[in-house]
């Protein structure tokens, strides 16, 4: 077996110091393997914002270590840094994040110029990516002209054209609407039925229902790790065959 | 990425304000503008300066008396200077006469001399024809040979001639204005003044010179006559008010002046350093008035050069309000994978743009300000005036934009992100 997508060991992450120092994390330690669907709950204040951030290598923890797909987060540099997110690692935020002013398409293409992909195969990954999330016929709309289901769709398609190691999504469903948010779990669905790995964060149980795997956080802890689903199998919802 | 990829954004960047970036070009436009307009005027005036050296009275010399006991030695330019000089009256002062003045056309002594002409000057000259009459500022009385150091034209009819000073015939050239305020639209051609109650035939009128060399009077309200037919009438009899003596090229104009002195020292028994004549170079003093336009120009330069760097300010406050606006989007490209490099390449990309075409457009208004006449002066552009003020804008673009590029390159995404 390969080495698992994500092995965060005895992670805490202090912010402050001294008497005013906040433990947003203290000793986390978790195992994802390739091709799990994992939803991180907890409530606000419980650290799953940090801990997301530093999954997706934008913060780095305090103490403890960090291995993405093998490789010890902390020992990189900056520039390394910045190709491990290129790669490895999807995007999607609570607050949509596309840049303004740039179609669909092109802000779907932003990640592979980073990444040094060429013209016309870029054109032509970033309009299956498009296509994945069906917004086939929105690819010249900017992000001003797209309802919130839609941006955020664009958004997953964003995360997902590098073909990166980990999807890691922060809140997906949290501006959305109750049928924008069944658009894009059932997108969920179906990468990580595709075999593509999955870490949402969330604290809607509607959204957790969707995961393999559920892992609760209090106070900077893991509280509770559930598994509702197979790794190597679909996920829940595909299982039953409802899509509710 | 590419550097095309990396101006991509950056166009894309620049067009989603275009106000703020038409604004900040501008800035920079007016910068690069005024320093190519403004050296071109000042360049173009040096090279008027220049050329009116050359045609007024190039390589002419004016020798006159001097009661200040200052030497005559070459390079004595300004006469005005040395009068403060306390010197005691010399008794053995003596005045030009004609003897000096044909002493001073000799091709031995003085190979350099090509004519000297005396000059007497009529005091208080009335004029008056046909009921009208004009007091003429200067009457000369000289010989034929003074119109060319004088930078005289003759426009209409002739001038007088040589025989005309020796047999002292009462003939007279007058200036434009003369011609003008006594004749009107008269043709003065073969007509007859009265000046202090002797009658001159007008022979000749001068072509307006449009300037003068003395800067303060009328070059054009002169009427010359011969020495001869002034003398006894106009003037008294005897000294002369000055000697102009033309130099065979305005090159050995300083050879010229060397030869005078030394002939006027031998004859007026000069040995010290005192003399009772003085030699003025007018070219002397026109130079003197071209470094000051010269200075004038580098000043014009330095003040458009700060509104060159006006403008670069300009840039970087436009570039810091951009980066700080767009912090958030700067955490979002960090975010999927954008490399520092990249960070930084976009922002001074945005900040070159900007200066590259405002240096740019700036040339071509510079350049197309540059064809009309301004306050009397016709532009004359430096051609290095212009490479040096887009080069300029374009180094003010790398240098200011840097700033806050940098800026926005070590933003920590996280940080970034938070950014609202």
């Amino acid at each position: 077996m390969s080495a698992p997508v994500l092995g965060v060991h005895g992670v805490t992450k202090v912010y402050g110091q001294g008497e005013t120092a906040v433990h947003a994390l203290s000793g986390v330690t978790l195992t994802v393997e390739r091709g799990d669907y994992v939803a991180i709950m907890g409530q606000s204040g419980s650290g799953k914002s940090t801990l997301m951030n530093i999954l997706g290598c934008l913060d780095v923890p305090s103490t403890g270590r960090y291995l993405l797909d093998g490789t010890d987060v902390g020992l990189l540099e900056e520039h390394q840094l910045s190709i491990l997110r290129n790669r490895r690692i999807g995007f999607v935020f609570q607050s949509f994040n596309l840049i303004p002013r740039m179609t669909a398409l092109a802000n779907v293409e932003l990640p592979l110029a980073y990444g040094g992909v060429k013209g016309a195969a870029r054109r032509r990954r970033a309009l299956a990516a498009l296509d994945l999330v069906g917004l086939a016929d929105r690819v010249d709309h900017e992000p001003n002209e797209l309802s919130g289901g839609q941006q955020q769709r664009v958004a997953v398609a964003r995360a997902l054209v590098t073909a990166p190691a980990l999807l890691l999504a922060d809140e997906p469903t949290g501006n959305l609407d109750s049928r924008s948010t069944q658009d894009v779990l059932a997108i969920l669905d179906r990468i990580s039925h595709a075999g593509r790995t999955i870490a949402v964060i969330t604290h809607e149980d509607e959204v957790a229902a969707h995961a393999k795997r559920v892992v609760r956080l209090v106070d900077g802890r893991i509280v509770e790790d559930r598994r509702q689903a197979a790794v190597a199998g679909p996920p829940p919802n595909l299982l039953t065959g409802g899509t509710r | 990425m590419s550097l095309w990829e990396i101006l991509r954004f950056a166009l894309r960047g620049l067009g989603a304000n275009k106000l703020r970036s038409g604004l900040t070009t501008l800035g920079i436009l007016i910068g690069v503008g005024a320093v190519i307009l403004l050296v071109a005027v000042g360049n173009g005036s040096s090279l008027k300066i220049k050329e009116s050296i050359t045609r007024l009275g190039a390589g002419s010399l004016t020798v006159s008396t001097s009661t200040t006991g200052r030497s005559g030695g070459p390079g004595g330019g300004f006469g005005g200077s040395g009068q403060a000089e306390s010197t005691a009256p010399r008794t053995q002062a003596r005045k030009l006469t004609l003897a000096d003045a044909r002493a001073l056309v000799d091709p031995v002594n003085a190979p350099s001399v090509e004519s000297a002409s005396p000059v007497v000057n009529a005091a208080a000259a009335t004029a008056t024809y046909a009921g009208t009459s004009h007091a003429i500022s200067q009457f000369v009385g000289t010989d034929p040979g003074y119109l060319k150091p004088a930078n005289k034209v003759v426009a209409s009819g002739t001038s007088f001639t040589a025989a005309d000073v020796t047999e002292g015939r009462k003939v007279v050239v007058i200036g434009k204005t003369v011609a003008d305020e006594l004749f009107g639209v008269l043709d003065p051609v073969g007509r007859q003044v009265n000046v202090g109650g002797s009658l001159f035939s007008v022979v000749g009128v001068l072509a307006a010179s449009g300037s003068s060399s003395s800067g303060f009077q009328d070059a054009d309200d002169v009427a010359i006559a011969p020495i001869t037919a002034v003398q006894g009438t106009l003037a008294a009899y005897g000294s002369l008010s000055q000697i102009v003596v033309q130099s065979r090229t305005p090159e050995v104009v300083d050879a010229a002046q060397a030869e005078v002195t030394a002939i006027l020292n031998q004859r007026h028994g000069i040995t010290g350093t005192t003399s009772d004549f003085q030699v003025f170079n007018q070219a002397s003093l026109q130079s003197a008035v071209a470094d000051s336009s010269e200075t004038f120009t580098v000043l014009l330069g330095a003040v458009a050069a700060i509104s060159l760097l006006v403008g670069g300010i300009g840039i970087t406050n436009i570039m810091l309000v951009t980066v700080t606006e767009r912090t958030r989007e700067i955490g979002i490209r960090k975010a999927i994978g954008a490399p520092r490099n990249a960070i930084l390449g976009q922002f001074i990309a945005e900040a070159t743009v900007l200066s590259l075409v405002g240096g740019i457009l700036g040339v071509l208004s510079g350049v197309m300000g540059s064809q009309f006449t301004i306050v009397g002066v016709k532009p004359v552009i430096v051609p290095s005036s212009i490479f040096l003020a887009l080069g300029v804008s374009v180094v003010i673009g790398l240098f200011f934009g840097s700033y806050p590029a940098n800026r926005a390159a070590r933003l920590r995404p996280i940080e970034a992100l938070r950014h609202e």
